[in-house]
Formats: C-alpha cells, structure tokens, sequence
C-alpha cells in the first residue's frame, strides 16, 4: 500500500496544474495517468485558449463580463452563471501564469500574447501557440512539475506513469483512495490518500467518429460513477465540425478563424443559406455549424463518402505556412493533400463531452476527500455547448481550485491514514475480477463489441436524436453489456496485457455510454449540441435545469438539478 | 487491395524469450497506417502484441518505433509510403523493452530531467507578460515541437555506446530555453551540455535529424550550444 496526501488521477493539463496546487501548499502529491502524462489527450488541442487580455487591435474593449456573457450564450443558459463568472474572472490570471512558467505562445508586434477570433466569442480572446496550444501549455505545466519535482523545499511530488485506475474506495461518504493497475507488469496496488481529485478527461471514444485520443474511454467517468456520484448533463456531446475526413483528426477552427471557407459539392458558402449561421459565416458556433453539415451532406450536397470541402487556398501560401503549419503537415500526412493547393475534405466528428462528474464551483462532489476537474468534470460552465478555447481555460482554472480546495482539506483534516481495510477489499474484488475476466472463455476479442457500441452511438446519439433512435441505442447498449459475458482473451500474461485493459474500459464505456442516451431519451427538447428531430425546440419551462445520472445495477436512475442563474437575463441564441 | 507481411520483433518478459513473428494482414485502404495495421493484428489475429498509442494524429509522441530501417511513428506512416508490402518492426534502440514494442522509457526521462527542461528567468514576473518580440519568439519556434518520442534518441549511434550520454533531445531541450529570450540560466544551462556527457559525444552522424517526425534539427542545436560555450553565438 502507498500513501500520498493527495493523488491526483490524470496527467493532461487539469491534472498537472492540481497537483502543483497541491504541492505549492507543501502537501505531497502523486499524479496517477494510464499514460505518461506528455501523451494526455491535452497535447492535441490545437487552436488556443481563452482570456479578455484585450492584446488584440479589435479585443481592446473585451473584459471578462463579456467573456462570461459569450459563454453562456454559448452553453444555452445551460451553464451556471456563478460558475462561468469564476471561470473568466481568473482567465488572465491562469493564462499570465503560464506565460510567467514559459509557455510559447504567439505574440502581437507589440510582444504581447496574441490573440485570434473564434467562433461565439465578441472580441478575439482566443490566446495561441500558432496551431499547437495543447502541446504548449501541456509541456509547460510538465516542465513545471518536473520543477517542483527538483526543489526540495517542499514535500514530495511523484508521477505514476502508465497506471490505470479500476476503483475507488469509499467508506461511509468519504474517499479512501484507489485501486490502480501498473500496465507494463499487470500488478495491481492500492493508494491510500486523504484526498482524490480525478482529473481524466472526456469521454469521446464513446463514439466511432471522435477527434479524442483513443484512451479517452470514458473509465475515468465510470470510476466515480460506479462509486455514487452522478454524472451530470452527459446528453450534451459536443460535434466538431472540421474533422479530416475518414480519420477524423481534427483541423482547427483557427483555419476558420484565419478565414478558411466552407464549401459544399456546387462550390457555394452553404453557411450563408441557413438563418442560424447566415451572419457569422464559418465563425459560427460549433454545433450550428456542424448541424448544417450535416443537413447539406444529408440533402446530397456533400462530396460522395458524405464530407464537404474546407478551402485555405484563398489564404495564401505565405499565411498557411506561418499560422497554420500543423495543419498543414496533418493534411500532408494523414491524407496526403496539401492546402495550400487543394481544399481539405472533412465532417463533422464528436469531440468534447460537455457532461461529467458533478461537482460544485469549487471542484467538490458529494463524495468528502473526492474533487473532480478539466473534461471530466462537469461545473458547469459548457452547458449545452462549450464554446472553442473554453476548455483549455477550464482546465487550468479548475484544476488549480480543485488542488486548492483538496489541500486546504488535508491540512484541516485530524483523522489520517484511515480505511485500509476498505481499500484491500476493494483489491480483493478488483483482484477477482481481473483473473475472471482473463480466464473468459467465449467468443469475441472485447474490441468488437467496443466497435459496436462506436458505431451505435455515432448512428442514434449523434448529431441529430429523436425517441425512437434513442430507445434502440439503449436497447442496443444492453445488448452490448449481455455480450460482454462471452468475451475471450487468449493472452493470459499480466504484462501490458492491452486486451485486458480494453476488457476493463469497455465496462466503463458501456455504463457512460447508458448514461448519456438515458438523458438525451429523457429531455425532450433541443438545446445547444441536444438536437432532437422530436422535440425541436428549447424549452425553458420544463428543461431550464441539469440532469443528474446516478449508477444503479440496474441501469441509469435520473434526477434534476436548478441551474443556478445570475446578472445574465436567459435569451434566444442567435448569432 | 492485396496483403501485407508485417514481421514484428517480440519480446515474452513471462518466458524471457525474443523472436520474430510475421504477420499477413489485408490492406485495407489506401491511407491505411502501421498502427491501424498493429491494431489490425492486436484485434484479429494476436491478442498478445503489445504497442503504445495515444493520439494517433502523430502530437503525443506515445508511438515511436523502429520500421523497415528508420525509427518512426505508427501513427503517421502510411504503408503506402514505405513502398513495399514487407514491412519488418522492430522496438525502439536502446532502451530496455519490456514486452513486444512497449519499451522502458525511464533512461530517456531521466535525460529530459537533467536539463533543468523549465523556463528560468532572473527576475520575479511582471503583472502582466513578459514580452517577447515576434523576431524574439520567431528564434525559439524551431526548436519547441519536440513530442519527446525517442526516434531521434534511439537512431543516435553514442547513445548506445555511451550509455550516459544525453542525447538529442534532451540537448535540444536546451537549446529550447537558450534560445528564448525570457529565460536568464544560460550559465547552467552550457555547464550542464559542456559536461563529458553533453555535446561534446555528438559524433555529427545526423541520424537523429533524419529521423525527428516533427523534421527538427537537433545537430543545428548541438552546434549552437558548442559555440555558446565557445563563447560564440551561431548566426542564421
Ligand atoms: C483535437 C482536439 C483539439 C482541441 N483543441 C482545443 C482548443 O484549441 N482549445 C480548447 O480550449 N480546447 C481544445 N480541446 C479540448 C481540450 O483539449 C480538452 O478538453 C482538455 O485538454 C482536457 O484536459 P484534461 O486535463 O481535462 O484531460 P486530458 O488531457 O484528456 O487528460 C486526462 C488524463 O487522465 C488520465 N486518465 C484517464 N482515465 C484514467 C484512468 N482510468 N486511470 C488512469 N489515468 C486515467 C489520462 O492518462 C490523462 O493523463 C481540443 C480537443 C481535441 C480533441
Ligand atoms: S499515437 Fe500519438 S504520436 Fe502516434
């Protein structure tokens, strides 16, 4: 058994920047990551991250009553004001602190950090490292543990690389620790803390046709799901609209913002055609854009396979070269096409999960000792769509509140070390588990059935909903979970045992999975990325508030919460 | 559109013992990659084959290996690119593997952490940012994609001989903060890359250049960290 003060579970941007909260108040601190942290899903966002610093020429007046205005907007009204108004208060604060730590981000003639527009928001707020923001601010916050790491002034901070976590020990409604597997040798080991704080990013390989990283399962949700706490508002999905067709990575609405086109199969600015997007053009939001997609290519307006054309040429070379390189090199790469010369063929693909673990402003859940940050957790400040360059601020902003609220706890704490005895039972039952699943007989590798669940929820939960889909893909999910009794794994060893581990997280799956389609089936309305063929209209009387989707052996159970309002009145979206 | 034969180089920690498996798979698709190859393998044929992967869009660094001669990542080697329908995989060099392409990265970590890899500027921060002129930030763009995935450091022919040489990427992570303008520790910094493990092993052999996916160029940082210490700045 180890022991930290507090052990963080994730090494992507939320994580990274909790535990030197934690350890900045000289409490130690492990990072638990089923990968090393370098290769957290943070590293791939591309476009940048959001703050009123006004650098930009257009951005002067910007502050963060607008940013937090944008923002609701943005979510539906769906998010909770007082949360949002957290959020973009201590925007420039964390953005300076990563400039402060080294971050390389663009900068204005005057040297200042620079700033590009983005679809939702008034004013260019959006703060880049040219196409490659992710990679930037995730190696700064990791050159920054490693920091911490060196000093020895304070207590210890260690990285468990590559360990997966399976459970979560609960006593009574305090968190004991956790339950993790080393991959590279199978070997199970129990952690003992005075606080968790989970950290594990989205959710998006829900879905066949996602932009994540393929290790964002979804486990990481399941963990604290299975546990009791709910996950909140998982119905809202977010739908990039520009990913690369076939491959879905992703090509960053910065090429948008830079002015790229999009353009259907007769040559046309399709945007211009639907009231929604008519203004805005290509800088629209992200889930009207998508929609629209998806109508033209449904209307057959789409290039055969179902993909439209997104066109930098008009950028010029010059342009492409210096703002856009990464996408450039991706469209090389992946598809063998240059944009400078030839328009780039994409489709929508999902690509944020704006639900997660419940938790308050300040990061706690109903769990004492357990806090939850970044993608996995959900505030709320996304609602019913996150607007671009939000979420790298939310993890920044969050994850440091998170590691505050966990160490001010510890140290206020007077009972220490308690439930070792809840966390070697939990070993035991993960421990039993583990032999079970690896002496299953049946017929399938588990990687089939996570197939079939992709494409289920690519194909009923997608862009579109209505009932009846809805109904089948619970169905289906059912079918799915019978199915996975009869799974069969040959390899039998313990080391980096990747059929073991798929086996493990398909669980996971499958119950987030449930728990998106059980409150995209209960609300009956359309509002920001939940777009029912149904019911096609927000409704405010009857769906103004968050769903709450607790675990039950029997399937998910539904609560509702108030979404807290504020100094913003609730209005129609247009843009 | 016909098979591929992928021999993959395996290794059993359980039974310590290492081989060669060869593997036919069906291509699929024109744009299908080794890593979807892999995968192909892992899912249909050997659930006992082992690999990393993260991102597969070629950003995280999770999937570097050595194929058909060159360390490279899965994820964005196309099998069409390697114009040959025989493809033999290997781990990364010089690092010790754990099982089948899933290699012990630790000797390469603890590089990147000797480097002191944090920006140190000599004065508490501002209110607002540091500033930095474009011209400034234009001097470390090129040394600032590195994803830290080993083909450079398993390519370069010292790190196996010496096995406390730094290596590429770790100089180039130097080099990284010698070139930023907001950082002050240039001293410590040439002291650490003047050591007998530092720049001075290079022995010019350009296999790391050759190799870096993300086409860095970490010989050009080795040669402006030597004439930093020789005093002399390298001119573009
Ligand atoms: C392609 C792409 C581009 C994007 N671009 C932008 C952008 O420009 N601007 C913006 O604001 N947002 C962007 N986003 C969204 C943003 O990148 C993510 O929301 C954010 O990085 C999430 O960070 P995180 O720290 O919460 O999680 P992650 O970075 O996903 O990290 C999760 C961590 O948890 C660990 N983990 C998970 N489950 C377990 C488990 N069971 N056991 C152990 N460890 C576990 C993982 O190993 C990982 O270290 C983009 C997203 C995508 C997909
Ligand atoms: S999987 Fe991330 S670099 Fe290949």
């Amino acid at each position: 058994m180890r022991y930290h003060e507090v052990i963080v579970v994730g090494g992507g941007l939320a994580g990274l920047r909790a535990a030197i909260a934690v350890n900045e108040r000289n409490v130690s601190v492990a990072v638990l990551s089923k990968v090393h942290p370098l290769r957290s899903h943070t590293v791939a966002a591309q476009g940048g991250v959001n703050a009123p610093l006004g650098n930009h020429p257009r951005g002067h007046y910007d502050n963060w009553e607008k940013h937090a205005y944008d923002t609701i907007k943005g979510s539906d009204f769906l998010a909770d004001q007082d949360a949002v108004i957290r959020m973009t208060r201590e925007a420039a604060a964390r953005i300076l602190e990563m400039e402060h730590w080294g971050c390389p981000f663009s900068r204005t003639p005057e040297g200042k950090i620079a700033q590009r527009p983005f679809g939702g928001a008034g004013f260019p707020r959006t703060c880049y490292v040219a196409d490659t923001t992710g990679h930037a601010l995730l190696h700064t916050v990791y050159e920054q543990t490693v920091r911490f790491q060196q000093a020895a002034e304070r207590k210890e901070m260690v990285l468990y690389p590559e360990w997966l976590i399976t459970n979560l020990a609960v006593e009574g409604e305090e968190c004991r620790g956790l339950v993790a597997m080393e991959m590279a040798t199978g070997r199970l080991e129990t952690f003992l803390a005075e606080a968790v704080i989970f950290a594990t990013g989205g959710a998006g390989r829900l879905y066949g046709n996602s932009t994540n990283a393929l290790i964002n399962t979804g486990m990481g949700m399941a963990v604290p799901y299975w546990a009791g706490i709910p996950l909140k508002d998982m119905e809202f999905i977010q739908f990039h609209p520009t990913t690369l067709y076939g491959k879905n990575v992703l090509i960053t609405e910065g090429a948008r913002g830079e002015g790229g086109f999009l353009v259907n199969n007769k040559g046309e600015r399709f945007l211009a055609n639907y009231a929604d997007s008519g203004k805005a053009m290509e800088v629209a939001p992200r889930d009207i854009i998508s929609r629209n997609m998806t109508k033209e290519i449904t209307e057959g307006r789409g290039f055969e396979g179902g993909y439209l054309h997104l066109d930098l040429r008009h950028l010029g070379r010059e342009k492409i070269l210096a703002r856009l390189p990464g996408i450039r090199e991706i469209c090389l790469e992946f598809a063998g096409i240059d944009p400078i010369d030839e328009p780039i063929p994409v489709q929508p693909g999902q690509h944020y999960t704006m639900g997660g673990i419940d938790c308050t402003t300040e990061c706690e859940t109903r769990i004492k000792g357990f806090y939850a940050a970044g993608e996995a957790a959900c505030v709320s400040v996304h609602g019913a769509n996150r607007l671009g360059g939000n979420s790298l601020l939310e993890t920044l902003v969050f994850g440091q509140i998170a590691g505050d609220r966990a160490a001010e706890y510890v140290q206020t704490k007077t009972q220490r070390e308690q439930g070792k005895k809840a966390l070697e039972e939990t070993l035991a039952r993960t421990e039993e588990k583990i032999k079970k699943t690896l002496n299953s007989t049946g017929k399938e590798h588990p990687s089939k059935i996570r197939d079939a669940m992709q494409d289920l929820m690519v194909k009923d939960v997608g862009i579109f909903r209505n009932g009846q889909g809805l109904k089948e893909a619970s169905e289906g999910l059912r079918d799915l979970k019978e199915r996975c009794r009869d799974i069969k794994i040959n390899y039998k060893g313990r080391a980096w045992n990747q059929a073991l581990v798929i086996a493990l997280e398909l669980e996971g799956s499958l119950d987030v999975a449930e728990a998106v389609v059980a409150g995209a089936l209960a609300r009956e309305e359309s509002r920001g990325s939940h777009s029912r063929t149904d019911f096609s209209k927000r409704d405010d009387q009857n769906w103004l508030r968050h769903t709450l989707c607790f675990f039950t052996p029997e399937g998910p159970r539904l609560e509702y919460s108030e979404v807290r309002p504020g100094p913003f009145k609730i209005a129609e979206r247009k843009y | 559109m016909g098979k591929i034969t992928l021999d993959i180089e395996r290794y059993d920690p359980d039974k310590k013992a290492q081989f060669f498996q060869s593997f036919q798979i069906p291509w699929e698709k024109r744009d299908m990659t080794v890593l979807e190859g892999l995968f192909y393998i892992q899912e249909n044929m050997d659930d006992s084959l082992s690999f990393r992967t993260s991102c597969r869009s070629a950003v995280c660094g999770s999937c570097a290996m050595h194929i058909n001669g060159q360390h490279r990542l899965a994820c964005n080697t196309l099998f069409s690119v390697l114009k040959t329908n025989k493809v033999t995989i290997r781990p990364l060099a010089h690092l010790p593997v754990q099982k089948d392409l899933c290699v012990d990265m630790s000797p390469f970590w603890e590089k990147y952490e000797k480097t002191m890899p944090y920006l140190m500027p000599g004065s508490p921060p501002p209110e607002e940012e540091r500033i930095q002129s474009e011209g400034q930030r234009a001097e470390i763009d090129v040394v600032i994609d590195c994803i830290q995935c080993a083909c450079c450091y398993s390519s370069c022919p010292v790190t196996l001989t010496s096995k406390d040489y730094l290596g590429p990427a770790a100089l180039l992570k130097i080099d990284r903060f010698l070139k930023d303008s907001r950082d002050e520790a240039k001293g410590k910094r040439l002291e650490t890359a003047d050591s007998p493990f530092g720049v001075w092993r290079c022995h010019n052999v350009y296999n790391c250049q050759r190799s870096c996916p993300k086409k860095l160029d970490p010989p050009r940082s080795i040669v402006n960290i030597k004439r930093g210490i020789l005093g002399k700045e390298l001119r573009p």
